[in-house]
């Protein structure tokens, strides 16, 4: 028994020496944020500026930490323990899902301006360089000689706005129901790889030279190109596309554990202040601020023709139900025929 | 170049050649590309790609799991061990076939076991995460997975040494009034420490890279709960591919390093099972 | 004989057991009993769907092709190392067991730059019209990687062992080198070559982290089941998920409890 005493007083001795979040840190306060895939650069200057601004203000040493992933994946993270004072993800029925379980208190929404959403984006095409098969509008990738890289959406948030993007391009352009599914369809048969993160897919795409065309975010996109350099690839923006708002909450649960509400809430506060919005509008994601908005018009034009979740479905979470739960539209897609 | 083969110089040649040239192209060729990319601007960002702050903190987190991880099944498995090989029981075969268990769990499943025994949705998890403690998405629920998944090794390789080397020294020690944790110490453990290093090697090695068990436990908080296999992943998705590849040079330093180890160690262990078994047989 | 005159058998079995219970039973006991939630129709649905069923196919198809390749190589290697003396043999020796101690994950990342179509092995196959990422020669090639040792280390001790006696005594007898082989060498190796591509084949089955890097993930075409697993544990699908792992386990099981017979089989078979 004095064996088995040992190894385990061991262990926890151990495992508590390793660095975990503890909840009480006197010296230096820490939030996690956790976050969808493409967000990683810009996040982690946002964090760093705002550790800076935070201790300026209050004199209370921050460091914020974040994680990344598929937007879906992530929300599964926090609802199985992932200690989360922050998520900021890809749509909102992926933050919908932790306030079903208590995690975040209803009325998330309009606790902060623009829905919650300090930056929106849209959804738009990467190609090769000089576009060499002539992408211009959706319907382009169906055809039989296209190679289309998009994620997973069953654990991306990118994904699901992806396909939303690509439903609305027939149902708000006059399309039927049917003709969505059978375009949807053919166009998942022309994707040879599903990766499970909008990142995963970019790399796909930009470095592994994978296929012909990518669905993406603007921001990734933008962030493609600025990486790769304008001689490899290039943005085309189609005829019609979809409004994006991925949203930002506080979770109740955790910081009300960690004590951490003040310092979370100041975090997303600072998501709307102009030195944030700036970063934000830098990696491309389009500024909630219209005046710091118009001042990146060469990066960020004008879109054409913008549709909402709204007018395609009528809320995430009846496009969750519908298209993404098991045996949804989606699940249809994949059936061997 | 001589062999006690009798085809003529050609087919030999042709066979070595042969040989050599899948050795290259399956082994040597990956390591030599982790290598190549780790060095492609030079020798200056691949140290300052290693200095990174999230990078040391992945350093610091795999080497603090796997040295845990490695005394428990060490612990353990040499307890194990002598249950196993010091006495009759009925059950004992299955006990090894339960011990050898996590060698056909496949990573994934290996993780999302933890997922499903302390995930807040379950009656444990949530007590804990009431009382504060962390397990999921932190250092110790990394550590477990990575204790389960290298779970066999120690005791595997303690095994056929403690059963080869018998009790009759055990026995003698006993009589002559020597306790049984003196037996213990100064009997059995020398002479099971080649298959102690052999599995503590193999335990550490496999700890330090296990990838697929930890993906799914570790909430991938950049610098907080990044293992090196994790972090390579990461640098890579980042676009820092020469910084994805820098970390994986040091974790193929560390298997060469292991190799050579083990070369030296295997070399003794397998003297001494040999002695062992030339000792057992009838004269 | 051994009796319980040895002190410790309480300590060091109740410690065992605690180990065991603790860190792999009780866990292992989670599978059955999340998945138990489902009835017995949504349980098969889970394990034998499409897209799982695609998923099978290609875990066990390209664990077995990678070890009968490695059957073939290993083979070869194993001869060549055990037969032939030049110099660096020890080094190559040691080499052998790089998969053994290289990270999955390193695997994949270097992998998949290799075979990538600019990559140091790649840009030979582009022209040849070959694609060796992101479809399933991409799994069975670095399948082959990871489970190479298993061949080579259960031929060399048999290898060694064997002796050229027989070899030279069919010699002396007329036979030729090939009909040596088949009829002298080849049947007392055997047992030792199918144990070492069971093993392959078991370790290939379970490989995870390499796989992922290279194979494209696609359902239905380049899925491994772990990847379907993965998939429902990232869609918040417990019992699905454990479902899908209880029967990979089971198989895995199956296939150990296998390679254990052979090797008994395989050793009876020496003397």
């Amino acid at each position: 028994m004095k064996l088995i005493g040992i190894a385990v007083v061991a262990l926890i001795a151990g495992s508590l020496l390793l660095p975990a979040p503890a909840p009480q840190e006197k010296k230096e306060v820490s939030l996690t944020n956790v976050s969808y895939d493409p967000t990683r650069e810009l996040y982690k200057e946002i964090t760093e500026k705002f550790s800076r601004a935070y201790q300026a203000k209050t004199g209370q040493a921050i460091v914020v930490n974040n994680s990344h992933g598929g937007s879906g994946a992530q929300a599964r993270s926090v609802l199985g323990g992932l200690k989360a004072d922050l998520v900021t993800l890809a749509l909102a029925s992926d933050i919908e899902i932790l306030e079903a379980r208590g995690f975040i208190k209803a009325g998330w929404q309009d606790r902060f301006p623009g829905n919650s959403s300090p930056y929106t984006s849209a959804i738009v095409f990467l190609v090769r360089k000089g576009n060499p098969k002539g992408f211009k509008a959706w319907s382009d990738l169906a055809r039989p000689d296209a190679s289309v890289i998009t994620p997973n959406p069953k654990t991306s948030g990118g994904a699901r706005w992806n396909f939303m993007a690509a439903w609305g391009s027939v149902t708000q352009n006059g399309g039927t129901e049917a003709q969505a599914i059978d375009f949807l369809r053919k166009l998942f048969e022309r994707v040879p790889v599903l990766d499970t993160g909008a990142r995963g897919s970019t790399t796909t795409f930009v470095q592994k030279k994978i296929g012909d065309v990518l669905i993406s975010w603007e921001n990734e996109a933008l962030l493609a190109l600025k990486e790769e350099g304008g001689d490899q690839v290039e943005i085309v923006y189609p005829d019609s596309t979809i409004l994006a708002e991925p949203p930002v909450a506080v979770v109740d649960r955790v910081v009300d554990q960690r004590g951490t509400r003040a310092a979370a809430e100041e975090f997303v506060r600072f998501l709307y202040t102009d030195e944030a919005q700036e970063v934000i509008a830098k990696w491309g994601y389009r500024p909630r601020n219209a005046e710091i908005l118009a001042r990146h018009q060469n990066a960020l034009p004008p879109f054409k023709k913008l549709f909402t979740i709204k007018e395609v479905a009528g809320s995430w979470t009846e496009a969750q139900k519908k298209y993404f739960s098991s045996g949804g539209i989606f699940d249809q897609i994949y059936q061997p025929r | 170049m001589n062999s006690r083969d009798e085809a003529p110089a050609w087919v030999r040649y042709l066979f070595l050649f042969g040989a050599l040239v899948f050795v290259a192209l399956l082994l040597l060729l990956p390591a030599l590309n982790v290598l190549a990319q780790a060095f492609v601007k030079g020798a200056g960002p691949y140290f300052s790609s290693i200095a990174d702050k999230d990078t040391l903190q992945a350093i610091f987190l795999t080497t603090g799991v796997a040295i845990l991880a490695v005394a428990v099944n060490t612990v353990f498995g040499v307890a194990a061990s002598w249950a196993i090989t010091k006495y009759e029981f009925w059950g004992k075969s299955l006990l090894v076939t339960l011990i050898d268990l996590p060698f056909s769990v496949s990573p994934v499943v290996s993780g999302l076991i933890y997922v499903l025994t302390f995930g807040i949705e379950t009656r444990l998890g949530s007590w804990l995460d009431n009382h504060g403690i962390q397990i999921l998405y932190a250092a110790p629920g990394i550590l477990l997975a990575t204790t389960f998944v290298t779970f066999p090794f120690v005791a595997r390789e303690v095994m056929p040494v403690m059963e080869a080397v018998g009790i009759d020294q055990e026995e003698a020690a006993l009589t002559l009034g020597a306790s049984g944790w003196q037996t213990f110490w100064q009997i059995t453990l020398p002479d099971i420490k080649w298959g102690v290093l052999y599995g503590v090697i193999l335990c550490g090695s496999r700890a330090m890279g296990e990838y697929g068990a930890v993906s799914v436990v570790s909430g991938h908080i950049t610098g907080k709960t990044d293992t090196l296999s994790l972090r390579v992943e990461k640098l890579y998705q980042e676009y820092q591919t020469q910084a994805a590849f820098t970390v994986a040079s040091l974790l193929l330093f560390l298997a060469f390093l292991t190799l050579g180890v083990k070369a030296a160690v295997e070399w003794r262990l397998r003297r001494q099972l040999a002695e062992a078994t030339r000792k057992a047989e009838p004269a | 004989m051994r009796r319980r005159n040895i002190p410790g058998f309480k300590t060091t079995m109740g410690a065992t057991l605690a180990w065991l219970g603790l860190l792999v039973l009780i866990p292992l006991a989670r599978l059955v009993t999340t998945s138990s939630g489902l009835s017995g129709s949504e349980f098969w649905k889970a394990v034998w769907s499409p897209q799982a069923v695609a998923a099978y196919e290609l875990t066990f198809g390209a664990a077995l092709l990678a070890a009968v390749a490695n059957g073939a190589i290993g083979l070869l290697i194993a001869w060549v190392l055990v037969r032939y003396q030049f110099p660096g043999k020890n080094v190559v020796n040691s080499l052998i067991d790089i998969p053994f101690a290289l990270p999955t994950a390193v695997a994949g990342l270097t992998y998949g730059s290799l075979y990538a179509p600019k990559g140091w092995i790649g840009r030979f196959l582009t022209p040849l019209g070959i694609e060796a990422v992101h479809n399933r020669l991409a799994v069975v090639i670095v399948l082959t990687f990871v489970s190479l040792p298993f061949v080579v280390r259960a031929l060399q001790p048999v290898l060694e062992d064997l002796g050229t006696e027989s070899e030279e005594a069919a010699h002396s007898l007329g036979a030729t080198r090939w009909q040596t082989f088949r009829h002298v060498l080849f049947p007392s190796i055997l047992p030792a070559l199918l144990t070492g591509i069971a093993l392959a084949f078991a370790r290939a089955v379970g490989e995870y982290g390499s796989v992922v890097f290279v194979s494209g993930n696609i359902p239905m075409k380049t899925q491994i089941a772990p990847v379907v697993i993965m998939g429902h544990l990232e869609a918040f699908e417990f019992d699905q998920a454990s479902a899908i792992a209880l029967a990979l386990l089971v198989a895995s099981f199956a296939i150990n409890g296998g390679i254990n017979f052979l090797s008994r089989w395989s050793r009876r078979h020496e003397q």
